[in-house]
């Protein structure tokens, strides 16, 4: 029998807000255990929540981007249940008025456009940390993750195979990373994505779904669906059936186990939070939020290539990253020079940023010191050496470009009688390349040229260098 | 002394003829005398209070001084006060000290009060006779073998037994307004966002509300506006400055129209209090206004809605007190699932269980829509129609309690006969409204008859008036209890 995959996305997305949802603690991650921690988030007896309006705008871009409906009289509600990283023994989440309904998202996977659905986005309080600490048998309780804005992004099952899926999760991070309402940290869980899978006969009736969690990074995700997909056909076609359940993924061993099944499930006990008035949302809130969307990637590359002349690979590159696009975008404001700008970013910075494994979130470069240089070699300040030189000293150690360029003596050379000077000292030293250039040997000419460039220290002005070197040995060779 | 009102002791301690520490050792001492007797307190800070009276006696001359600068106060003890036992009348908050302070505890001390002690109650509020608490119940003053009523009966009794000028307790189903009737004292339950109810414990979040009990609605009146207004930490408190009542000060009540409901009078009231309530509404009618009968809407559905959603709420406010963080641990527990069943089944009272599992089971799946969603629809229906009697009347008299105090033990095992108690309570909580209760009498064995003025959102102003104008004309605000004084 041929088996089709049904996957749904469930992704969680920590606000980048400074404070937390409900009370001002920051939502810095790291920290000792709870020093990030206030009676509110800790759930202490009689403390309210207090709602932070940022979480509703970050949530409110979230949804217009994925073209949701967005809710203008919006609730909040309890989810109940017992967990130590709990503290209120609630979580406050959205149930009956979710924030956002109703969107989608288009993705390119294989060459394809898709349109995935989106059933819905709601905000809500992330849980603590339980550390565990194997040696004396104890747990411990971290609340600095207490009360950090979550938003849940619930697709509908719209995905037949994981390489649709990830393709959804790459270009939702991008948009998160873009609107700059989340970092999109997998590492630090400040993304993190749950998979609802079945399996069906081809055109058939929707099977049977478990939910996948701990799920860490997007290469756990496409292993893990790699995994159920076939453990579920796996037990279709030995007849067996699959249960509705929770399975836990161990990435380490590359599969995944049942947490609790559905007759176990839990009963969340869902009710209206009376501690938080509902949210209204008028439409001049609603406007201005609208108006202040950022472009997103496809739309940056699109402007890139149409009002820049870049080349499609070019504008991917740049937009790769939101930290990319910025930099380029703010070198360029300061060069007016796009194309060098770009270039710029394209060549020596993403060679840089190899060559030290600088992660893009970690980007930092001046923009103003890299415009600055940009207008130099494009004035003829610098040539091209120094150029790269003086970049790489600006990515690595943050000099101060004007300042290198003179105490390393690169400025470009174009004195006519100091590039003559130094072509003649080296045809006269090298009177053998002079012979070989003489019997049409080409390559004797780029020997000559970098023996003068070197003499120069490397800062002469190429084009004439190149014109006095040639002019130098046609008039020689006319005597 | 003790026989000042507490705005007639302010002014004596404001005009130096009497200091904030002769009348926080004085009310001490008057605790010490009687609470043996009526178990009215859970914790007395005497050291703490008697330096705070130091403190604030230094002020007296100068800063701003308030109506109510130097009063002693006593609060339930389910409101938190910073670094002393909160208890809730409960096993369950063992140990614990708050952090913090109530938004009103703030309050009170801004305004030169001076808390000397935490009140008893009903376990987490949960109760009409303060019997439930794990420090024994509180005795009513005007006959020990009696109940207080309940839950903020020690606010009331205190207050009765003249231990304390003014407390505070709190009302989410007539638990301010119920121990007032029964220990002859006057009280005022507010409007939901009116007072913050950060700090205050929860029992059931949206039914809550902070208020004063006294000897008199002048002194309420003046302790409601110290406590009232808005509060960043409270999000429901949605009041936009504190009350001022010094306009609403009426020789008569002219124009004035008052509703009554005549269903509230027709089965299960004892004759005593159906007499003496109706006294009250001609006395009303003697002082200019007019009494107009009526039927109150949707009575039977009152308790019922109250209970679903109440306890439905407390199901999950008191969640957290799961023997891991602070309170009550078993010492039984082995296992993650042991901490928590043990702790819980033997750090809460029976009637907190009781709650507890019924609000469980409204709330749980399948049930939600026949009993949780049903309430709501009720609570919805019961706001509408007083929204309609509220264009008709200024405010609605109604009896508080069908009964008199009750003797202790009489009610306890049971439930339903506790919780049909709440009659004519239950529904001003649910549609968020104002209420003030006030004595009116005696019933043939000298208890203490009380009845309620209730008013529509944010009409304070109007019951207070009302309320002032029936105690210029009546003394059974000033009749003293003679058992424990």
């Amino acid at each position: 029998m041929k088996w089709e995959t049904v996957i749904g996305l469930e992704v969680h997305a920590e606000l980048s807000t400074k404070s937390k949802i409900f009370c001002g603690c920051t939502t810095d991650f790291g920290g000792k255990p709870n020093t990030h921690v206030c009676p509110v988030c800790s759930g202490m007896p009689g403390t309210l929540p207090r709602l932070n309006r940022a979480v509703v705008e970050y949530a409110m871009r979230a949804g217009l981007v994925l073209n949701c409906t967005i809710t203008q009289k919006c609730k909040f509600d309890r989810k109940n249940y017992f967990y130590p990283d709990l503290p209120k023994a609630y979580q406050v989440s959205q149930l009956y008025a979710p924030i956002c309904r109703d969107g989608f998202m288009e993705i390119e996977s294989g060459g394809h456009k898709k349109r995935i659905g989106i059933r819905e986005i709601h905000m809500e309080e992330d849980a603590g940390k339980l550390l565990h600490d194997p040696q004396s048998g104890t747990t411990h309780m971290d609340f600095n993750r207490c009360g950090v804005p979550l938003l849940e992004i619930v697709s509908q099952p719209d995905f037949k195979s994981g390489t649709e899926a990830l393709s959804y999760l790459e270009q939702l991070r991008e948009t998160l990373l873009y609107l700059g309402v989340c970092d999109c940290k997998m590492q630090e869980g400040s993304l993190r994505a749950d998979v609802n899978l079945s399996v069906r006969p081809v055109g058939g009736e929707m099977g049977v779904r478990t939910e996948m969690k701990n799920l860490n990074s997007f290469k756990a995700i496409s292993r893990a669906i790699e995994y159920e997909a076939s453990r579920q056909i796996e037990v279709l076609e030995k007849g067996g059936k699959i249960v509705q359940e929770t399975r836990r993924w161990d990435d380490d061993k590359g599969e995944s186990y049942g947490m609790r099944s559905k007759e176990n499930a839990q009963d969340y006990r869902y009710f209206p939070e009376p501690d938080l008035l509902p949210i209204e949302i008028d439409d001049e809130w609603l406007a201005r939020i609208r108006e202040t969307l950022p472009e997103l990637a496809n739309q940056k590359r699109e402007r890139y290539i149409r009002d820049y002349g870049l080349t499609e690979f070019d504008a991917a590159v740049l937009t790769g990253h939101k930290n990319i696009s910025d930099l380029f975008e703010d070198v360029l404001k300061r060069s007016g020079e796009p194309l060098e700008s770009a270039h710029l970013i394209t060549g020596e910075i993403m060679r840089l940023m190899n060559g030290t494994n600088t992660p893009p979130e970690e980007l930092s470069p001046d923009p103003g010191k890299l415009a600055n240089l940009v207008s130099l070699v494009l004035s003829g300040k610098i040539n091209r050496n120094a150029y790269k030189e003086t970049v790489e000293a600006v990515f690595t150690g943050d000099v101060d470009p004007e300042a290198y360029i003179a105490e390393k003596g690169l400025i470009m050379v174009s004195d006519s009688g100091a590039i003559h000077n130094a072509v003649a000292k080296v045809l006269n030293d090298n009177p053998g390349a002079v012979s070989d250039y003489r019997a049409g040997k080409d390559r004797a000419f780029g020997f000559l040229m970098g023996q003068s460039m070197k003499m120069l220290n490397g800062t002469g002005d190429p084009g004439m260098l190149r014109k006095t070197l040639k002019e130098t040995l046609d008039n020689q060779a006319n005597l | 002394m003790l026989e000042l009102s507490a705005l007639e002791l302010s002014s004596a301690i404001r005009a130096g003829k009497l200091s904030a520490t002769e009348a926080v050792s004085a009310y001490i001492g008057a605790v010490e005398r009687t609470d043996g007797q009526l178990n009215a307190f859970i914790s007395l800070g005497k050291e703490r209070a008697m330096a705070r009276a130091k403190a604030v006696q230094q002020l007296v001359g100068g800063g701003k001084p308030t109506p109510l600068t130097g009063v002693p106060i006593a609060i339930k003890d389910n409101i938190s006060t910073a670094g002393t036992a909160t208890t809730c009348a409960s096993k369950m908050l063992d140990g614990y000290n708050p952090v913090f302070n109530a938004t009103i505890v703030d309050k009170l001390e801004r305004a030169g009060m001076i808390v000397i002690g935490k009140l008893n109650m009903d376990e987490f509020a949960m109760g009409g006779s303060s019997e439930t608490g794990a420090f024994g119940p509180v005795r009513n003053p005007w006959d020990v073998s009696r109940v207080a009523g309940g839950s903020s009966g020690g606010s009331a009794a205190a207050a009765a037994a003249r231990e304390i000028p003014l407390s505070i307790g709190s009302d989410t189903g007539g638990s301010i307004r119920q121990p007032c009737a029964f220990c002859g004292v006057t009280g005022v339950k507010p409007t939901y966002g009116a007072v913050s109810r950060y700090g205050l414990i929860a029992y059931a979040s949206s039914l809550d509300q902070i208020g004063p009990i006294g000897n008199n609605i002048d002194d309420c009146a003046a302790l409601l506006s110290v406590i009232s207004g808005p509060d960043d930490q409270d999000s429901t408190c949605v009041i936009n400055n504190p009350f001022d009542f010094s306009g609403a000060r009426f020789e008569r009540l002219d124009g004035v129209k008052i509703g009554l409901p005549r269903n509230y009078f027709a089965d299960g009231i004892d004759e005593d209090v159906k007499r003496a309530v109706l006294a009250a509404a001609k006395e009303f009618e003697e002082a200019g206004a007019s009494v107009e009968e009526f039927d109150m809407p949707l009575m039977e559905y009152m308790v019922p809605a109250y209970y679903i959603i109440a306890c439905a709420e407390a199901s999950s406010n008191l969640s957290r007190y799961d023997g891991l963080k602070y309170g009550y641990r078993s010492d039984k527990a082995n296992t993650l699932s042991e901490v928590y069943r043990l702790s819980r089944s033997e750090g809460f009272g029976l009637e907190v269980k009781r709650r507890i599992m019924l609000g469980s089971f409204v709330l749980s799946s399948g049930y939600y829509d026949a009993y949780y969603k049903k309430a709501l629809q009720i609570r919805a229906l019961i706001k509408d129609a007083y929204s309609g009697l509220f264009e008709r009347f200024d405010m609605i008299l109604s009896p508080v309690a069908p009964t008199t105090a009750y003797k202790l033990g009489e009610n306890i095992d049971d439930p339903m006969k506790m919780y049909m108690g709440d009659i004519y309570t239950v529904s001003v909580n649910l549609a968020g409204l104002p209420a003030v209760s006030l004595p009116c009498g005696f019933d043939g064995q000298g208890l203490p008859v009380g009845f309620q003025l209730i008013g529509d959102a944010f009409a304070e102003e109007k019951l207070i008036g009302a309320a002032r104008v029936y105690q210029r004309r009546t003394d059974h605000h000033t009749k003293r209890p003679g058992g424990a004084a």
